[in-house]
């Protein structure tokens, strides 16, 4: 499968602290990547490096083969990268459906004259056609009830949604999303999981996911990495992942074999009885 | 919620078409068209005086629009707005003086000039915020002052410079009742330009910027392209204004175009609500027609107690000042969203009465 985006050796220095060392590794397009590690492990630094809001201090990106290591946050939008926040970046005083449609920025043409021109110059026909693409968009996340709510009065769990909305309405090839279930109940964290499934075999796009639920990221993601004081310690499938010692000692915790065994748990249970 | 409680019950749109128009309701239309068609026939009933103070708002509203682009919709700020505006003024003056350019074209002329003027101080002023941002259109008003008073070629110096009347074609308009006419003509178009701008691709990244910049930046918007944009349609919009006020005036000087001015213009878009177009037009009104209000006032208090006590007829032009800044601060406090946030929850109270729970 063709790579998607290669980081190569990325290293982020600020001052003093280092938030990444040298951290390479590559993704296939059409994959769903997950980033894990314990908090302060650098995962949000690496995706800030992938959509351009940090620099790396040393080493490259590639994506779909093309060094976009220099280029701007918004450059990097219109080659087809969307992301979602950790912490919500909602446009909080615009409607939800002027949020997904600031999503489609990067696709519409008209501009401050043919805009302001609107009927004369086509502006009208073409923000319509944009309109349906993005009511699409809201159809898929369930958002229709709120199309019209300022998006600062919804409540948290329909923000990551709408703001997963505004992520999609760029129609990126590779989408990232920083914990995207962060601070959800059960319901919503299913439904989340199978938008994000959805996004990956039904839209076809590249997914990489940063997420602290590790049911989820076993159950959904094709590979893990994991990330720890900045080093890449892991990557592989979910299975050799958890089972990893490394990945266990910094993330995961190492179990107490003798409660938490059931055969054990089974034996200790019978020599009593 | 104000917004959608305003909706009609019953009143369904079946296409994106119907629901993306400039009014919310067919009703609402029709209002804003009987009240543009009222203004129309406004040279037929008033007076002179009552003419001017209208074109006054027309004028002030324009420039005050371009403001709001800026400070309510980008999230910027400027106090040289009127820097911009006097720019405009001695630009379309120059134009009609020494090229053989009728004013018709000149004002619009003035408007790009000035915004490409705007564009340039946009420059370093995209890059900075707050109060950094502050001090820099402080310095583009000083600058452009300055300019005004050395450059005698363009402005005349110290001696006011002349502007010809309006003329289309060889008819010269004479006299507020026709002069009237184009204020509106302006007035009505510059809006329905906003309003166009406001709900299209750049109108909604300007807005994107104002909310959340960082990820307006991950969406595709180019941060620096749309922050010194909204300073040229700012100044392009000041300086329309400033134009039409020269060809309105016949001469234009500096004074009463200090920084005080640019802070009147930021008063306007507070009072009216930051981030609304009608808002805008609501707000200018507001503070032209406020000093008139205060003579009024004191007219009537003429021999009272009141009177007597502060001496009205000699003080009232601090007081004026004072009211000004009072009201600011009590919008400030009390309205921050300004007259139009008030003027929907009126709607929206007799919408509902007399069952408003």
């Amino acid at each position: 499968m063709a790579t998607s985006l290669e980081v190569r050796g990325v290293s982020l220095r600020f001052g003093g602290v280092r938030a990444l060392t040298d951290v390479s590794f590559a993704i296939r397009e059409g994959e769903l990547f997950s980033i894990i590690g314990p908090n302060g492990a650098g995962k949000t630094s690496i995706v800030n490096c992938i959509s351009g809001r940090y620099k790396p201090t040393e080493g490259q990106l590639f994506y779909q083969g093309r060094d976009i290591t220099g280029l701007t946050p918004n450059a990097r939008a219109s080659l087809g990268i969307g992301r979602t926040f950790q912490n919500l970046a909602l446009f909080h005083h615009m409607s939800v459906l002027d949020n997904v449609m600031v999503g489609r920025h990067h696709l519409l043409k008209n501009n401050f004259l043919t805009g302001s021109l609107y009927w004369l110059t086509g502006a009208r026909k073409e923000e319509l056609e944009h309109r349906r693409k993005v009511e699409e968009i809201i159809d898929f996340l369930d958002l229709q009830s709120v199309r019209k709510a300022t998006a600062g009065t919804l409540s948290y769990g329909l923000r990551k949604r709408v703001e997963l909305a505004r992520a999609m309405a760029l129609e990126p090839r590779l989408i990232l999303l920083d914990e995207p279930m962060a601070g959800m109940n059960f319901e919503e964290k299913e439904d989340m999981a199978r938008y994000i499934v959805d996004l990956n075999e039904e839209f076809g796009m590249t997914v990489v996911m940063i997420e602290h639920d590790m049911g989820v990221v076993m159950d959904i993601s094709h590979r893990v990495m994991v990330l720890d004081f900045g080093k890449k310690i892991a990557e592989g499938d979910p299975a050799t992942v958890l089972a990893d010692p490394h990945v266990r000692r910094a993330y995961l915790g190492e179990e107490d074999e003798v409660l938490v065994d059931p055969d054990d748990a089974s034996h200790a249970q019978e020599s009593a009885a | 919620m104000a917004g959608p409680a305003l909706i009609p019950a019953g009143d369904f749109r079946t296409s994106y078409a119907a629901d993306t128009t400039i009014f919310p309701t067919t009703t609402s239309r029709n209002f804003a068209i009987a009240g543009v068609a009222l203004l129309c026939l406004a040279p037929q009933f008033f007076s002179g005086y009552w003419l001017s103070i209208l074109i006054q708002i027309g004028i002030f509203s324009i420039a005050a629009l371009g403001l709001n682009i800026l400070v309510g919709f980008t999230g910027q700020i400027s106090i040289g707005h009127a820097a911009f505006f006097l720019l405009g003024a001695f630009t379309s003056a120059y134009i009609s003086n020494n090229a053989p350019i009728p004013v018709f074209f000149a004002i619009p002329l003035a408007g790009l000039v000035t915004a490409l003027v705007g564009l340039i101080f946009g420059i370093p002023a995209a890059r900075l915020k707050g109060l950094y941002l502050v001090i820099a259109t402080l310095a583009a008003q000083y600058i452009l002052l300055d300019f005004f008073s050395r450059a005698e070629w363009f402005s005349g110096g110290s001696v006011p410079a002349s502007a010809e009347p309006f003329s289309v074609f060889g008819y010269t308009l004479r006299g507020d009742r026709q002069y009237f006419y184009v204020v509106l003509a302006y007035v009505l178009l510059s809006y329905i330009l906003v309003t166009n701008l406001m709900r299209t691709r750049d109108g909604r990244a300007l807005v994107a910027i104002r909310d959340h910049y960082l990820s307006a930046e991950i969406m595709g918007i180019n941060l620096t392209k749309y922050r010194t944009l909204s300073f040229g349609l700012a100044a392009f919009f000041a300086g329309i204004a400033g134009a039409l006020y020269a060809h309105y005036q016949l001469v234009v000087s500096q004074e009463g175009f200090g920084i005080e001015r640019s802070i009147l213009f930021l008063a306007m878009i507070i009072i009216g609500g930051t981030g609304s177009i009608m808002g805008t037009l609501m707000g200018t009104a507001f503070v032209v027609l406020l000093p008139e209000s205060m003579e009024w006032i004191s007219l009537h208090l003429k021999g009272g107690a009141i009177d007597k006590a502060l001496s009205l007829n000699t003080n009232i032009t601090f007081l004026r000042e004072i009211a000004i800044g009072v009201i600011i601060i009590a919008f400030l406090m009390f309205e921050p969203d300004g007259l139009a946030h008030r003027w929907r929850q009126i709607k929206a109270y007799w919408k509902l009465y007399p069952f408003s729970h």
